[in-house]
Formats: C-alpha cells, structure tokens, sequence
C-alpha cells in the first residue's frame, strides 16, 4: 500500500508543480492546494499505514497507529487552510486592482 | 598602557579635537593646534634613540582580544624608529607647510586635519604594531584616511576619480595581505611578529611558505604603487600638494617598503622572494624614470619619480635577501650592502621628495599652474625656492655632493655586487641588473634636469599664469629648506645616520646575521675612490646631458611608446566590463518572472536531492512491511489520480474546482481508511469550506482559460513537475521503509490516559502535550482573517499604481 501510495504522492505533485509554473493566478492557488493534499498524505505514510486501530484508547485494542503525525497533520490543514483563503482574497484584489491574473504580466517595473 | 601606546593613540585623540578647535576658535588657523602633537612624538621618539642604538627593545601590551591572540602589542626597534622619526619628522613640516598652503577661510580645514591626524596615527600604527591583525588594522585605516584625503575637493571628477582607484587598488592589496597573516597564523599559531620571525625556520618547509608570501608581496606591492600597480599613484596627485608630500612620497607609499624589510627575516633566502622583489623594483624603477619623462606637469614627474625610486629601494630590499643564502659567512656581509644602500636611500628619498613636492605646491600657488610648458624663468622670482628645488633635484639626479649621490653609489655597488651571485641562474641574469639601474639613473637624471630648468629658468612667460609670481610666505619656505639641508648635510656627514638608525634598522631586518650582542657596522664614505660605480656616475650624467639636450626632439620620449596598451586603459576598462557584466548577468536570470524563479527553486531542488540520494549508501529501499491493498483502497487510490491529473484538462473553472475538490474528499476517504477520525472530519469540515469560498471568489475572478503557451514552456514546465514528482516519491519510499529507531507515540499512547486523562491521543497531543503548536495555529488563523478583512476593506489612496501596468 505505501509504495501505491507513493507513487498517488509523486502524481500529486507533479500536477501540483505543474499548476504553480503557469501563468493563471487561478491554476496557481489551485496548485497550492493539491500541494498540500500530496504533503497531508506523504506526513501519514510516512508513519506506515494500517499498524492498527485509530488512537482512541477506549478501543482496547493492541497497537494503534501512531497519533503524532495525525497531530502535524490536524494542525497543518488549519494552517494552510488559513494561508489560501487569505491568497485566494489576495488573488481577488488583485485581479480587482490590476485587470489581470496573469503572471507574466504581474511584475514589478523596470527601475525598482 | 604605556607611552609607546600613547605615541600611536596621541594623533587619532588630537584628531577627536580638531572640530572642536575648528569651530570654536575661527581666529588662529587650525593648524598651529596640530602642529605640535608631530613635534612632541617627534622629540620623544628621539628621546629613545640611545636606548635603540644600544640594541635594546621596547616592548608594550595591552591585552585586547586575548581568546584569538590579538593584543595591541607596540615593538620599537631599529626599523620601527627609523619609520615613526620619518612620519613624525615630516609630518610636523607638512603640517607647518598646510599652515601657509590652505586658506582658513576658503578650505574646510577642520576635516583636512583630522584626516591628516587619522593617517599619522595610522602610520605609527603600522610601523609600530608587533601584532599581524593591529597592524592590518592600521593598514585599512591609512587606505581610509589617503582616500579622504585624495578627495578632500570632493567637489571635483578627478579627486573622486583618483581617490576610489587608490582605495580600489590598495584595499585590494590589504585584503590579501590580511590572508597572507592568516596563512601565518596557521603556519606558526600566533599573530605576532616577532614570535614569527623566531619560527621562521619552521616556516620555510610548510606547504603554505609560498601562498603566504605571494598574498603579503601583493599587499607590499599595491600599497608601495609597484609595477603593475602603480597606476593609482599619479591619479592621487590630485589631493592638496602637502597630502602629496606626507603621503604619496614619504610615508604611505613607504609602508609597502616597511613591510618586505620587517618580512625579510621570515622570507630572506628564498629564491621565489628574490626574485620577486628585486625584479618587481627593477621594472618599477626603469619603467617609472621612462614614464616621468613624459610628464608635463610637476605633481604627475614628481609621482613617476617616486614610483621609480620605490622601484629602486623595493629591488635593493630584494639585493639584500641574497644575504640570507651566505648566513653566517663574510660574504653575507657583503650582499648586506644592499640591505644598507635601501635604508639610506629611503630616507633620503623622503627627504628629498618632501622637498620637491613642497616645492611644486609653491609654484602651483604662486603661479597658478604645475604645468611645465607654460612655466620658467622663476629662478630670479624665487630665489628661495629654486635653491631647494636645485637641492632637491640634483639629490634626486644623484649629483655629489648631496645625500642622493651617495645612496646612488651604494645602489651601483650592490647590482655590482649581485653580478657575483652564483646561485639561481644569477650568472645569466645579474648582467641585467647593473645595465637596467645604469638607464634608469640616466632617465632619472633627465626628469630631474627637466623639472629644475624647465619651471625656473628659460623665458618668462609671466604675462600667461594666473597670478603675478612671487616669493612664498616664510612659514611655507622654512619646511622645504629644512628638508633641503638635510639632503646637504645627509650628504656630507652620512654616518651622522649610519651610526644612529641605519645600524639598528639593519639589525631588525638581518637578525640571523649577528651574533648575540655585535651590531653592524655601517660606515659611509663620501668618496671611495676611482672604482666602478663613479665611472657609471660619469656615464649618467654625460649621457644625461645628452639626452637632456635632444629631449625635445626625441619623439620617443614625448610620446607615448604604446598607445594601444595602456595599464589605466585597462583598469578603466576593466572596471567598466565588470560593472556591465554583472549587470547583463543579474538582467539574464532576474527576470522578473515568478515562473523562472520558480524553477530555479525546483531544479535546485530536484539536483539536490538527487545527487544526495544518489551518493548515499544509507537509503534502502525496502518494501518487505509493506501493507496490502484493498479494492477500496484501489478504488480511492484510482480516483484520486483521475481527479488530480484531470485539473490542469479542466476545461471551465468549476471544473478545475469541483475535480481539486474532489481529490480533497478522496484524501479524506484516506484518513478514514488510515484510521484518523479527526483528520478526516477536519479535512471533510475543510474542504466543504474551501471549495466554498473558492466557487464564491471565482464568480468575481477572470474566465478560466486554456493557457495560451508555447509548447516549449509547458515542456518545461512539465519537466520540472515530474522530476518534482519523482524526487517526492522517492524520499516517500524510502522513509516509509527505513526507521532508524522507535517513535516516541509508544509514549503519547502509554500515557495519555494516566496522565492526560483522555482517551483521544490526537487530542491529547494537541492541547497537552504540544499545546503550543494549536496556540500558534489558532494565532495563524486569527492572522489570516484579519489579513482577509483588511484586504476586503483596504481601499488604496490612488489607483495609480496599478494603471502603468
């Protein structure tokens, strides 16, 4: 399963990286967020998957799966959820202030 | 701290005063403030002169960076007093001639003084410091206060000009002089000199002998302006006419001089350092004399000049070397010689010059003008005047019966003496020697004449200048003629020096060569008979005349010899192609494109963690615990691809929404499979709300289009995103399958109960055992929905920023 997993990991972010090398705002935020869904994944089977039950100890089971990476990941989809709700508005103002959402266009000028 | 740390620290506390004088007392010119802080050194460094000429040695710490072996350690020896009696000595004449040269109304003397006073105490410093890193310190600093003072009219092109290329040209030599020291300080493990030199033995066989002594040559080099870096002295001519004097003729130029003589007993003996200082000061000393033959004007021929007669001192340090090879034979003795003749000549050389540079300064403010073709008949003018400008140049020419006649002489007996050589093919090459110092006196010889009959005698063309020539001010004529007698009486009585500075100066750069307690015994004689070298003086001078008399016919002489090739050419040029180079190269990769920027991170990215994979012998790739799969499991696995791939196909924006979102369920489906409840309720929560916002913003966001790229980007582009891919699915693999030791969970689960007292290890580890993490998180999300309410409710003042884009 992991090695599949893997494998769904590099997809991910091949697609990911892709979407952030184009010109559309858009396709970049959306390429963010595929990022993160690849990193979520890559945190989890890096701990090795299906070890045992969930971490609630009033299953009495044998061995659980490890809690701490579920941890990191619990706490990193709060924060990059924060961080592209916050560039998705960014994105909107800017395309409100400069008529574009194209990055070859979005520089800064020559003397700066 | 003792009073030899007073005699450096004396002039930068002076320095600290002078704005407070300048401003507060307007009436007396700063100057006489100034005056006698050289004068006191002065009479006090005197005051030691018995204790040196008795071989003693005064030695002073004081304990600064003691953790890295720098302490401000003050040595006074023979060298060190020779060097410290110069810079004060006419230091306290300059200081005497600037009095009566800058007006106290027109110039902003406050700054003059304290740059002066920066450099005199940066002088001492050097000269005096045992320490390597102090008195690298005190190198920069004379660097800093020359290139002040060469711009001190920062008003004008040329001053700033000349003033960068010194600094340019001698911070370059310093900083591989300070690498040079380093290497020292590896080789021995201490930065002081003198311990140094007591381990020079130990030096000799380290790898590192070479590196060192090429690094500090260059430092010797830049500062004392020798071929090929020479070209930054003529430009600092620049500077008022007594920086000229004090810096660029007696003492600055001369620390380079101070520095392959206090170097000589660690490098002596070498080959590589022979010939590297003796023929660098032969080349400077024939190509200086053949480029002041060219010059017009007075301060340029005066700057050649000293470039040669550096050429001259640096070449006879080199002479002197070959000593060290004969260490402890009479013949040492005789290769000495040299070693003597570079000491004489060096202080003959600041006496003169002084002079000479005072001189130009006073027909430049008496007339108006430096340049010799619209000067001349001023001896009847200026009778004071041209006696010292007689004095000097006849002592620069080598003319009986002043000092430089005599420190001549001892230069033609030491490239004689050199002949005799018979190690390091000297047998070939010591021919070259006494011929080349036989052109280069005839050259001197000539510029000297030039420079004496071409501004004071001729016709006069008073009705051209400026102003209406006439004798300077006493104060400004009393430093000159001081230094003119001392050229008539170093002359005449010479071992009036040989017996106080020139012996003890020897015993500081021959130390091997005395046994404990003898001393050197230097004895120099006005006339030594009919030998050799008179009959090479006779040569000069009737070739002088010669050539003297056909100067203005001779086009070789007045023109330039190259005019393709030229060192300022290059080194403009040089600096020019930098600068422009560096900027096409930051134009070439800053683009301004986040795209390239972009993939610059993720090829250094794909690079790095390729070549660390592939030299590692520690990544396994083991696939035994793997866990299987199930047809869900495939299932998901599948459709989680489908939707991913499918994105960047997608062809309208809720397409590319709906499918991003629906790789965000999948990964849900996930952490259901993978038994992480909270994750998946999180994530489900998460992306409802995510693909909320983003159907809601893309209403007001532009259509979504087809890139309209060339194939060649999204090749790239793809290129990127799979070696990116790759590289992630390799680091996967190969930490899924290597765990070098237990997980600390086994902990969080034992415990949480008993000393949480939860049974939900995921929560337990967030808000208990690393609570900090949620604090910060909740502080992230708080940030981003103010950040959000302030973009939405910001308004810009003008919308102009955006309208040029």
């Amino acid at each position: 399963m992991e090695l599949y997993m893997s494998l769904a990991i590099g997809i991910i972010f091949t697609v990911g990286v892709y979407l952030i090398l184009s010109r559309s705002l858009l396709r970049i935020i959306l390429g963010t967020s595929l990022l993160t869904h690849g990193v979520h994944m890559l945190l989890l089977t890096m701990s090795r998957l299906k070890t045992g039950a969930a971490p609630l100890l009033g299953q009495k089971a044998d061995a659980y799966v490890d809690p701490l990476p579920q941890a990191l990941i619990l706490t990193s989809i709060v924060i990059s959820f924060g961080v592209t709700s916050f560039f998705f508005v960014l994105a909107y103002k800017a395309y409100q202030k400069l008529g574009t959402d194209d990055m070859e266009l979005l520089r800064g000028k020559d003397d700066e | 701290m003792s009073l030899l740390h007073i005699v450096i620290i004396l002039p930068f506390i002076a320095a600290a005063l002078c704005p407070v004088l300048y401003r507060n007392a307007r009436l007396i010119h700063t100057g006489w403030f100034v005056l006698p802080v050289p004068v006191f050194l002065f009479i006090y460094l005197m005051g030691r002169l018995p204790q040196i000429q008795a071989g003693e040695k005064l030695t002073a710490t004081v304990p600064w960076i003691p953790s890295l072996g720098v302490d401000f350690t003050v040595h006074l020896d023979g060298l060190g007093l020779l060097f410290s009696l110069l810079i004060t000595g006419i230091g306290a004449l300059v200081i005497l001639y600037s009095i009566y040269y800058l007006n106290k109304r027109k110039e902003a003397i406050g700054h003059f003084y304290v740059y002066l006073l920066l450099f005199m105490g940066a002088m001492l410093g050097v000269v005096l410091s045992d320490n390597l890193i102090v008195l690298y310190g005190f190198w920069e600093l004379t660097s800093l206060s020359s290139f002040l003072l060469i711009a001190f009219w920062h008003q004008r092109d040329k001053s700033r000009y000349g003033a960068l290329k010194s600094l340019l040209i001698t911070v370059f030599g310093g900083l591989a002089m300070l690498s040079g020291f380093i290497l020292l300080y590896l080789m021995t493990g201490t930065f002081s000199l003198r311990e140094i030199i007591g381990s020079a033995d130990l030096i000799e066989s380290h790898g590192l002998f070479v590196p060192a002594m090429l690094l500090i040559l260059l430092g010797a080099f830049t500062k004392s302006a020798q071929f090929p870096f020479h070209i930054w002295l003529p430009d600092a001519m620049e500077a008022p006419t007594p920086v000229s004097a004090y810096l660029h003729s007696a003492t600055m130029v001369k620390a380079g001089l101070y520095l392959v003589a206090r170097f000589s007993p660690v490098f002596a003996g070498e080959p590589s350092w022979f010939w590297l200082v003796s023929a660098a000061g032969i080349v400077t000393l024939l190509y200086g004399s053949y480029r002041a033959l060219k010059q017009t004007d007075l301060k340029s021929m005066l700057a050649f000049s000293t470039v040669s007669q550096l050429g001259l001192i640096m070449c006879l340090l080199g002479l002197g070397s070959a000593a060290a090879v004969y260490s402890g034979t009479s013949d040492s003795l005789f290769y000495v010689k040299a070693t003597t003749a570079a000491i004489f000549h060096l202080m003959n050389h600041a006496v003169f010059k002084g002079a000479l540079f005072m001189v130009a300064g006073i027909v430049d403010h008496e007339t108006g003008t430096r340049d010799i073709r619209r000067l001349g008949g001023l001896m009847t003018v200026m009778p004071v005047t041209f006696s010292a400008a007689l004095i000097g140049t006849f002592a620069m020419a080598g003319l009986p019966p002043f000092n430089g006649f005599l420190s001549k002489e001892m230069f033609f007996t030491a490239v004689l003496n050199i002949m005799e050589l018979n190690v390091w093919n000297m047998q070939f090459w010591g021919a070259f020697f006494p011929v080349i110092a036989w052109i280069a006196s005839i050259f001197t010889f000539v510029y000297s004449m030039l420079l004496l009959f071409r501004t004071f005698t001729g016709k006069k063309q008073f009705e051209q200048l400026d102003k209406q020539p006439h004798e300077a001010p006493l104060g400004m004529l009393l430093p000159p003629v001081v230094l003119a007698s001392l050229a008539v009486v170093f002359g005449l009585f010479p071992n009036l020096l040989s017996y106080s500075l020139i012996e003890p100066a020897m015993a500081a750069i021959h130390p091997v060569m005395l046994a404990e307690g003898a001393r050197f015994h230097v004895s120099i004689e006005f006339w030594h008979g009919w030998t050799t070298e008179i009959y090479m003086t006779i040569g000069v001078v009737a070739a002088g005349i010669i050539l003297f008399k056909l100067h203005p016919r001779l086009k070789i002489i007045n023109q330039p010899l190259f005019s393709g090739v030229s060192l300022n050419k290059t080194y403009d040029g040089g600096l020019k192609a930098l600068d422009r180079s560096a900027w096409r190269l930051t134009g070439r990769y800053m683009t301004g494109s986040i795209r390239h920027y972009l993939i610059y991170i993720f090829a250094f990215l794909i690079v790095a963690v390729a070549v660390t994979m592939g030299g590692s012998a520690n990544i396994r790739f083991d696939m035994s615990g793997y866990a299987p799969m199930s047809l869900y499991e495939a299932v998901i696995i599948f459709v989680l691809v489908v939707s991913v791939i499918a994105v960047p196909f997608a062809r309208t924006r809720l397409m590319a929404i709906i499918l991003t979102g629906a790789a965000g369920y999948m990964v849900t489906l996930f952490f259901v499979i993978f038994r992480a409840p909270d994750l998946a309720l999180t994530q489900m929560i998460v992306e409802t709300v995510s693909v909320m916002l983003f159907l809601l913003c893309f209403y007001h966001l532009p259509k979504w289009k087809r890139e309209l790229t060339k194939l060649r980007f999204k090749l790239s582009n793809f290129i990127i995103s799979v070696g990116v891919g790759a590289v992630m699915t390799l680091i996967a693999l190969s930490a899924s399958s290597s765990r070098s030791f237990e997980s600390i969970s086994d902990y969080f689960l034992k415990e949480s109960y008993k000393l949480a007292g939860g049974k939900n290890v995921v929560n337990v580890i967030l808000v208990d055992f690393r609570g900090f993490d949620t604090l910060l998180e909740i502080v992230v999300l708080g940030i981003a929905s103010y950040g959000i309410y302030a973009l939405i409710k910001l308004k810009l003042e003008s919308d102009e920023a955006g309208k040029g884009l």
